[in-house]
Formats: structure tokens, sequence, C-alpha cells
């Protein structure tokens, strides 16, 4: 019991839907602070989620420009070649600064604090893709089933 | 909430999530005391490794370092930090080391 007499969170499962940088990073703050918290934590990363897991992709992750409102930049302007490396970089600086880690690192530091990291099957059979090219923090490739059934007690939380 | 604890006939006054309130009313044996109730039954060096670097950057900084910049800088790394520390680290540390809540999010 936590000073409200509320029950605390003892385990989370955060799904990592998105492929983008603003997509990747909340389920990775979200899955990092857990740990600290002493709170378990298993990471799942389905469709282009994936990509934060992908080892010849994971160090190239970028801000969308494009079908991004958030960034309140007008769509022919974000379609400019380099406008999303150079929204990419600004923010790379911005995270740096909060000591916020850069994608593998990150993965690799949630991974030495407990929590576990699975891709989706259906999308890795999807993107023909096999273990081999995962980093190796990726613990296993499992089904939606496997999921659920791993997620047992957890709060499931869908970024 | 504020509530009191004895401590080697010291009284300290601790916050609601229980870390104490006066910096300056912490000491080894309040340390150890404090980590006892954590359910870590001796500080080992590698222990005192982590707090002494976490008062030093606190005092320096005005807050308790990330975990990520605690494993670059006092050359204990994360798993053996989450080993020293279950249950939370960051939090964990803060409070042996006397220190209030870490405010940041990594």
């Amino acid at each position: 019991m936590n000073t409200n007499g509320l029950e605390p969170i003892k385990k989370v499962s955060i799904i990592v839907s998105r492929g983008s940088l603003d997509g990747i990073y909340p389920g990775l703050i979200m899955a990092n602070g857990a740990r600290m918290e002493g709170i378990e934590a298993t990471l799942f990363f389905t469709f282009f989620g994936l990509d934060a897991v992908i080892d010849k992709r994971m160090d190239n992750v970028k801000v969308a420009t494009v079908g991004n409102p958030g960034m309140h930049l007008p769509t022919l302007l974000g379609a400019i070649p380099g406008m999303s490396a150079f929204a990419t970089s600004k923010m790379k600086k911005e995270m740096e600064r909060l000591d916020i880690p850069p994608v593998r690192e990150f993965i690799q530091m949630i991974h030495d604090a407990g929590c576990e990291i699975y891709a989706c099957k259906a999308t890795v059979d999807m993107f023909h893709l096999t273990k081999k090219d995962f980093c190796p923090q990726v613990d296993d490739i499992i089904s939606v089933g496997q999921f659920y059934e791993k997620s047992a007690g957890a709060q499931i939380i869908f970024t | 909430m504020t509530t009191t604890t004895v401590i080697d006939s010291q009284t300290l006054q601790r916050d609601a999530d229980g870390h104490l309130e006066n910096m300056a009313e912490w000491n080894d044996q309040v340390a150890q005391a404090l980590a006892l109730e954590e359910g870590i039954p001796a500080l080992t060096e590698r222990h005192w490794l982590v707090i002494n670097y976490m008062r030093k950057e606190f005092k320096e900084k005005g807050d308790a370092p990330s975990i990520r910049k605690m494993t670059k800088e006092s050359g204990v790394d994360t798993k053996e930090l989450y080993a020293l520390f279950p249950k939370g680290p960051a939090k964990k540390a803060a409070k042996i080391a006397g220190l209030p809540k870490p405010k940041g999010c990594i």
C-alpha cells in the first residue's frame, strides 16, 4: 500500500508499435522508469516499432516531419530533403542534454536493468526477419498469445 | 506527512516517502539503518561507492544523478547497480544516502 491506500503497480507490459523517434522513445522511457521504481517491466516491439531493436536500423531512427501534426510544420516544408535529419539532430541534442541515451544504448541499459525484450512474431514473419536481424538484447520472438501469458498480472501500455 | 525515527539515539525527521528531511543528520550508522529498512542487510564497499558518488553529485548539482550518469561515472554498471539496490536503484540509493527522491525521469 502507498500513502493513498492504493495498491502500487507491480508489473507493466509496454507495447511499442511506431517506428519514428517520437514513436519509440516514450515506451523506452516508461520501461526504464518502471525498472528504476522497482516495477517489473516487459517491452514488446511490433510493426514499425521493431526498428528500435533491428540491428541495422536502430541507430538511424528519425523524427517524422511529414504527417506529424505535433511538429507544427507545414507538410510541404516537412518534405524538403534534409528536414527530417535536421529535426532529428536537434531533438537528439536536446535528449543528450537531458541524459536520455541513443536507442542502442538505451535498449542495452533497459535490458541490463532486468526488463525483458520481445519482438512480435506476426511482424517478424510479415517483414521476413529472423532472430539474427535483431540486437542481442531481444530475448525472443513471441506470438500475441505468448505476450498475454507473459503479461499476467501486468498493466498493459500501448504506445 | 512527516514521521520521525530514532536511529542511534538520534531523532530523524522523515518525509512521506521515508527520505530524510535534513541531509545534515545523515551519517554512516544512519545509512546502515536505512539500508536495513530497504532489505539490504549490510552495506558493502560497492554500495558505499554508489552512496558517496550520489552525495557528491547532489552537493554539486542539487539533484541526485541519473542512472546513466551514475553508471558512467561511478564505475558500477547497470546490472550491478540493480543487484546492489534491488527494487529501484535511483530511489533506494538516494534514500540510503540521506538525499531527497531524485527528480529526473532517466
